[in-house]
């Protein structure tokens, strides 16, 4: 039963959307593109807040394209795909935690141990 | 007639609305992941914990750059390049970057001739892919090797906090570990496409039990990974 089972899920895969290989070029040029904006946002030294947005504007477009396309999330069932998808953004939390932590340290850190020579 | 219900019941339910769909799937009885075979699943919930790995890496290494009072190496020069008689910023990492990225375009390709049961075409594909990846561990060596031999140690370097150094050596070292072994678990499945063991139910060394295209597929889940850590470990350590 169970490998009728598996055998069905590989006859069901096989059919399903198997992409054009125009899919997968457009996609690389894209990443290409997006690689290239990232490299230049350092080599035409933005700085600040423009320079951070960029950085993370290019990195989350370039991580959507390959989850969604190269790794074919976008045709994947909804259930894998938030079982998978939605666990990391407890990272978020874990975040919050040690920018809060991080800059309780460097004030410690300024308020004791600056000074010394 | 209770069966004909039963079936008419299934038939109304493989396309319920999206919501719906989840429901359904993750109530239902000893599977939740319709249409996905274990492998894939199980490759998906490893990729899952390996996240939680590299982002408690790029969390650490937030961490000390954010709490340090000492002013942090500028990666813009640290990984310049003296290159046709000027420095160019992080040229190295650059190409690296394109030629993870290329990796992962045939690799996508691969799997896609794989479906299609295109062996020739599979196998060379898969081959580039590790070839371009053995090449980004060439230069990831490299590039170690010109970091130590100017001073940078996990404890100390020339330019700053000296914490920029177990962070560097830590993700970097881990990612190009995964890209080491994702090279080996390539070449290896390759070999099994080109022989075509896929076709001829062959089983497998460690495993005994034949396999199918799909573990293409798988491999290119791990392989396309490994270029989503880069992408994050290019953005925070490299440009930020």
């Amino acid at each position: 039963m169970a490998q009728a089972n598996d055998h069905s899920a590989r006859v069901a895969h096989d059919q399903i959307h198997q992409p054009p290989i125009r899919l997968y070029l457009v996609v690389w040029g894209w990443l290409f593109v997006l690689s290239t904006f990232s490299y230049l946002v350092d080599y035409l030294q933005f700085q600040g807040y423009l320079r951070w947005s960029l950085i993370l504007l290019f990195m989350l477009l370039k991580a959507g394209l390959i989850i969604a396309v190269f790794m074919h999330m976008a045709w994947e069932r909804l259930s894998l795909l938030y079982a998978i998808l939605l666990p990391p953004a407890v990272v978020f939390v874990f975040l919050g935690i040690m920018i809060f932590e991080s800059n309780y340290t460097l004030f410690t850190r300024l308020a004791f141990f600056a000074t010394a020579p | 007639m209770a069966r004909s219900e039963i079936a008419d019941a299934t038939v109304a339910d493989s396309r319920p609305t999206r919501w719906r769909s989840i429901v359904t799937d993750w109530a239902s009885d000893q599977r939740a992941f319709k249409q996905v075979s274990w492998g894939k699943a199980m490759m998906w919930i490893f990729l899952l914990s390996d996240t939680f790995i590299f982002s408690c890496f790029l969390l650490s290494y937030m961490t000390v750059r954010m709490s340090t009072t000492v002013e942090w190496p500028n990666p813009s020069e640290v990984f310049a390049l003296h290159l046709f008689g000027r420095n160019i910023p992080l040229i190295l990492i650059a190409i690296m970057t394109f030629v993870l990225i290329t990796s992962s375009g045939t690799m996508a390709m691969a799997v896609n001739f794989a479906y299609r049961r295109d062996r020739r075409k599979t196998a060379i594909l898969m081959l580039v892919t590790a070839l371009l990846g053995a090449a980004f561990v060439g230069m990831q060596a490299f590039e170690w090797t010109k970091l130590i031999e100017e001073g940078v140690r996990p404890w100390e370097n020339p330019w700053g906090a000296p914490q920029f150094g177990s962070t560097f050596f830590m993700i970097t070292g881990f990612h190009g570990t995964h890209v080491t072994f994702g090279v080996i678990f390539l070449l290896i499945v390759a070999r099994k496409v080109w022989r075509g063991d896929f076709d001829t139910g062959r089983r497998g060394f460690f495993t005994s039990r034949s396999g199918n295209y799909e573990t293409v597929e798988i491999t290119g889940l791990y392989w396309h990974f490994v270029d989503l850590v880069w992408v994050f470990i290019f953005a925070f350590f490299y440009l930020w």
